[in-house]
């Protein structure tokens, strides 16, 4: 019999985050009243971060499968072929609430834990990136926020020595009380030399590897699963630290042991630690676990089973090792100058058993803690259609020039050089793209094959339309991996969103994920890995919808693609796709005209694919080198970033009749894109694409040092760029 | 030509240098922090950019004192030469092979961008295949890459000649706009007195290839391999 120090009363039972029903079914599970550690452990187990129970059932709809595929989700990270022998493993996950609390740590731990995720299964990463969303630039505390989070990423992956290339940086006073911070790692592995959690085998030893346990993080993803209110910085304590330095060691000493051949399972403690870790090597191999908590390595004295079992410290790994090889095991983690022990075994049990100072503290089903967590099939509403926008009925700027010149200095389109300038992003001296494209480019190894990397969504679209805005958050990930040159092959989700107990932000979720799942389908490109991160609201606010799609892509020459820049004077400008000056949702709409409303821009995945399709051949038959999508702020914006990039004007002559000018330019119609090619080539692209009946036009010539607007309206590109470097750095210099 | 590029906990460059320095020809082999003894027929040490110990205490302080540093200092001081990028100068500054140190930049920040740097003068065993005056276009990514140090020591480093590149701009002028870090007179690096150590924050290994920003920083291995003898 198990000994029962503490009385499990309801209120620590709702301290630890479960509901009366919750608690109910846990103990008919065990039979018996918790121990202290027990309720610890399920309440890490069932919270909402690490059990998935308000998002399970909807996930279910994603389509995860293709022939190149090798590990869709369930896993650390996702793994897909890129050929030779190579496999690409990567994941997005969200540190929000720890990065509103304490932004420096928040954000440096969200990045060590995706690195982890995917060193975990035997891959090096080689690049990361990462999707920020803070507060209007107005609330007190954005700045802070902005400085602090931006400083973490850097400060975590500049010292583990990966490039963080790309990456997305908003702002709306939708944020204001909940930022977003989801950090992505890619890594590249041999195929036949991937590593899983599942452990195997009875009797194996269990090895706890890295840096030591601490009081740190304490109920870090319980905090993660409920919501704001002004006492949440009273949580300051449940933030870890993090240690990129040990990380690093980590990564050489897991991937050096890894080698060596003594590992059968590997499980990376993150959110909620040696519980969630060991749990889950025990349930997929299904076998039992015991621990001997005597035996972990702990930074400080006295600590209990319970803290032990609940500790998020950083920068940890457990293993099971191939009986007989700890000695091995245990030289190559001490080279490196960090912890090593054997603190339990695997057995056939199937329960999850914890000794502490000689006594039993937990005794649970090991199957079950993860099995059965309550699922539930929460009550939703579908998000009011809103009405479509007729452009003629939206007011014309008083010229369209000076509306360009406001959005590329304003936040969300403003250069964000001031951010990216912080991560080092050229360090392993493969970064073929930097920061400022579509999509980042990195080369595999010594090439040729290449890498594109993007992360993309407009939560705008997803409030206004969750169905539309989750197709066109997939859509433009794979538009901008189309735009570079590569092929898309599969995403990570981050599925950022409010309350799952309100039916509206649960119809938000629903509806976002089936858009996704169409997109997913329609364009070849399937979900691999993801992380869902609910209960993002604060005092009753909730987040826009923001389902972060992080998307990969192959190039299979890696010198052959395309960037934004304009290269040379006198080249034709053509737009491929269809324009129906859709400006529901724009930012024109937003950011000129003051309004929030509208229809989002809807997205026909089969002319997407076609239109992207023939983007791509155009690049990689060497004919166009020259490619920007159409996003916010539509042909507009991609004009002058084009003419920003390559420090070269153009002069734009042609649009359609019967649609206004301002609706032309600045409407979010999508799949689109711009191409800049040699005016010989440009007959033979639009001769190709009236063959196949894609949608080409062409709409200028480059040349020039200004962006000339039709009507003869010109902004120099040197006042282009002015605008749009000034803005952050002068924020953040408290100037604007 | 052979080089070892010593590796410490931290170091995460060790591969771009390892890969500049053989496209331009030289033999390289890693050497762990902990070795005693240079492999034989060292011609060139090489202390890699990272983040070794983790900056924790002060950047290069505790590998500066590494088992390895002191053959790395009886190979200078037996005039091999020795090239310290990024965390490498740190550590040569920690280790007294350089004089000064680097302080934090003037923004506090990290700063990772492209950078030209003037090359002043070309008569060295890191420079030959540069131009005197030339601007090279090459990049950095550092926290603390300001480089300071007392009166006496600028005066002596000016007077003898021993600043190897400064920050400039693309036309090779010494601008405050082409001094983000903040460095006194613009000192990107150094060389010690017998110029067979140098010193440098800016990472010419990431500027090789054209497919990967450029070629400017090749100029510096090909002047190393050059230095040498082709071996039988």
């Amino acid at each position: 019999m198990i000994r029962n120090d503490v009385a499990i009363t309801p209120e620590l039972v709702k301290e630890h985050g479960l509901k009366p029903d919750e608690y109910e079914r846990f103990v008919n599970l065990i039979g018996r009243e918790p121990t202290i550690t027990e309720l610890g452990i399920v309440s890490a187990m069932w919270n909402e971060h690490c059990s998935y129970k308000s998002s399970r059932i909807h996930l279910r709809g994603l389509p995860t499968k293709a022939p190149w595929v090798i590990q869709g989700p369930g896993e650390n990270a996702g793994v897909i072929d890129i050929g030779d022998g190579l496999a690409c493993i990567f994941k997005m996950e969200s540190h929000n609430h720890p990065s509103f609390i304490e932004p420096y740590q928040g954000a440096a731990t969200g990045v060590g834990g995706i690195l982890r995720d995917v060193f975990t299964m035997g891959a090096r990463p080689i690049a990361a990136l990462n999707f920020l969303r803070f507060g209007e630039p107005s609330h007190p505390k954005t700045r802070h926020l902005v400085s602090g989070v931006v400083a973490g990423i850097g400060g975590y992956g500049n010292s583990f020595g990966v490039p963080t290339v790309g990456g997305s940086v908003g702002f709306d006073k939708r944020y204001n009380g909940n930022i977003l911070v989801n950090a992505m790692a890619v890594g590249l592995a041999r195929t036949d030399e991937i590593f899983y959690a599942k452990a195997t085998g009875v009797g194996n030893p269990i090895v706890y590897l890295g840096s030591k346990t601490g009081r740190d993080g304490i109920h870090g993803a319980t905090m993660a699963s409920a919501e704001f209110d002004e006492s949440s910085e009273e949580k300051r304590p449940t933030v870890q630290v993090g240690d990129p330095f040990a990380e690093k060691l980590l990564l050489e000493a897991c991937l050096e042991l890894m080698k060596s051949g003594a590992v059968i399972a590997i499980q990376d403690m993150g959110a909620a630690g040696l519980t969630s870790s060991a749990v889950e090597m025990g349930a997929k191999g299904n076998l039992g676990i015991e621990l001997d908590l005597d035996k972990v390595p702990c930074r400080e004295e006295g600590m209990t089973a319970y803290e032990m079992m609940l500790s998020e410290s950083q920068e940890r790994m457990l293993m099971v090792l191939k009986p007989g090889m700890e000695r091995q095991a245990e030289a190559i983690f001490h080279k490196w100058g960090l912890d090593f022990a054997v603190i339990g075994k695997t057995t056939d049990t199937l329960r999850f058993v914890i000794k502490h100072q000689g006594e039993v503290k937990a005794d649970l089903p090991i199957k079950e803690l993860g099995d059965e967590a309550p699922v539930y099939d929460r009550p939703w509403v579908e998000s009011p259609k809103q009405p479509v926008i007729d452009p003629a009925s939206v007011k014309a700027p008083m010229s369209e020039a000076e509306a360009l010149l406001k959005l590329v200095g304003s936040p969300d389109q403003c250069s964000k050089r001031w951010v990216w300038e912080q991560y080092d992003h050229l360090i392993l001296g493969n970064t073929v793209q930097v920061p400022g494209g579509d999509a980042a480019i990195v080369r595999i190894e010594d090439g040729p094959k290449g890498l594109a990397l993007t992360t993309d969504v407009t939560p705008r679209y997803c409030e206004a339309d969750p169905f539309e805005g989750g197709k066109q958050a997939v859509a433009e990930a794979w538009r901008n991996i189309t735009a570079v040159g590569g092929l898309p092959l599969a995403i990570t989700d981050n599925l950022n969103f409010a309350s799952p107990e309100r039916p509206e932000s649960m119809g938000q979720f629903v509806g976002c994920l089936k858009g996704i799942g169409e997109a997913c389908r329609a364009l070849d490109f399937p979900v691999v890995s993801g992380n869902v991160s609910l209960y993002n609201e604060t005092n009753g606010q909730g987040i826009l919808p923001t389902p972060a799609i992080g998307g990969v892509g192959l190039l299979d020459d890696v010198t052959v693609n395309a960037s934004i820049a304009f290269k040379a004077e006198g080249e034709a400008i053509i737009l491929i796709g269809a324009t129906q000056g859709w400006l529901g949702q724009s930012i024109y709409l937003r950011d000129v005209c003051g309004r929030e409303d509208g229809a989002p821009p809807p997205v026909d995945l089969a002319q997407e694919k076609r239109n992207g399709d023939f983007v791509r051949q155009l690049i990689r038959s060497g004919q166009v080198k020259t490619v920007h999508d159409c996003s916010d702020g539509g042909i507009a914006l991609a004009l002058a970033e084009m003419a920003m990039a390559g420090n070269v004007g153009a002069e734009i002559t042609a649009y359609p009749d019967g649609l206004p000018l301002h609706a032309f330019l600045f409407g979010e119609d999508q799949g689109r894109y711009l191409i800049a090619v040699d005016e010989d080539v440009a007959a033979d692209i639009l001769y190709e694409a009236g063959a196949v009946g894609i949608p080409a036009v062409t709409l200028g010539i480059t040349g020039g040092d200004s962006l000339i607007l039709p009507g003869r309206q010109a902004i120099s590109v040197r006042q282009l760029k002015a605008a749009h470097e000034a803005w952050l750095p002068d924020y953040m210099a408290g100037k604007a | 030509m052979k080089s070892a590029v010593i590796v410490f906990p931290g170091s995460n460059r060790e591969g771009d240098v390892v890969r500049a320095l053989k496209m331009a020809g030289s033999q390289v082999e890693k050497v762990w922090h902990a070795e005693t003894e240079l492999p034989k027929g060292t011609d060139l040490v090489v202390l890699p950019g990272g983040f070794s110990y983790g900056d924790y205490l002060r950047c290069g302080a505790i590998a500066g004192r590494a088992a390895a540093m002191d053959a790395v200092r009886a190979h200078a001081a037996r005039g091999g030469l020795v090239l310290g990028i990024c965390n490498g100068f740190q550590i040569l500054c920690e280790s007294g092979l350089l004089p000064g140190i680097l302080m934090r930049n003037a923004n506090l920040k990290f700063i990772c961008h492209r950078q030209f740097l003037r090359v002043e003068r070309n008569d060295t065993a890191f420079t030959r295949n540069y131009a005197k005056g030339q601007a090279i276009d090459v990049c950095v990514a550092h926290g603390e890459g300001n480089y300071t140090a007392d009166e006496e020591t600028l005066k002596r480093l000016e007077g003898e000649g021993l600043v190897a590149f400064r920050y400039a701009d693309a036309q090779g002028h010494i601008t405050q706009d082409a001094n983000r870090n903040g460095s006194m007179n613009s000192i990107a690096g150094i060389y010690s007195e017998k110029l067979n150590v140098l010193g440098m924050m800016p990472h010419p290994e990431n500027l090789v290839e054209s497919l990967v920003g450029g070629t400017d920083g090749r100029g510096l291995f090909e002047s190393l391999v050059s230095s040498f003898p082709k071996a039988a």
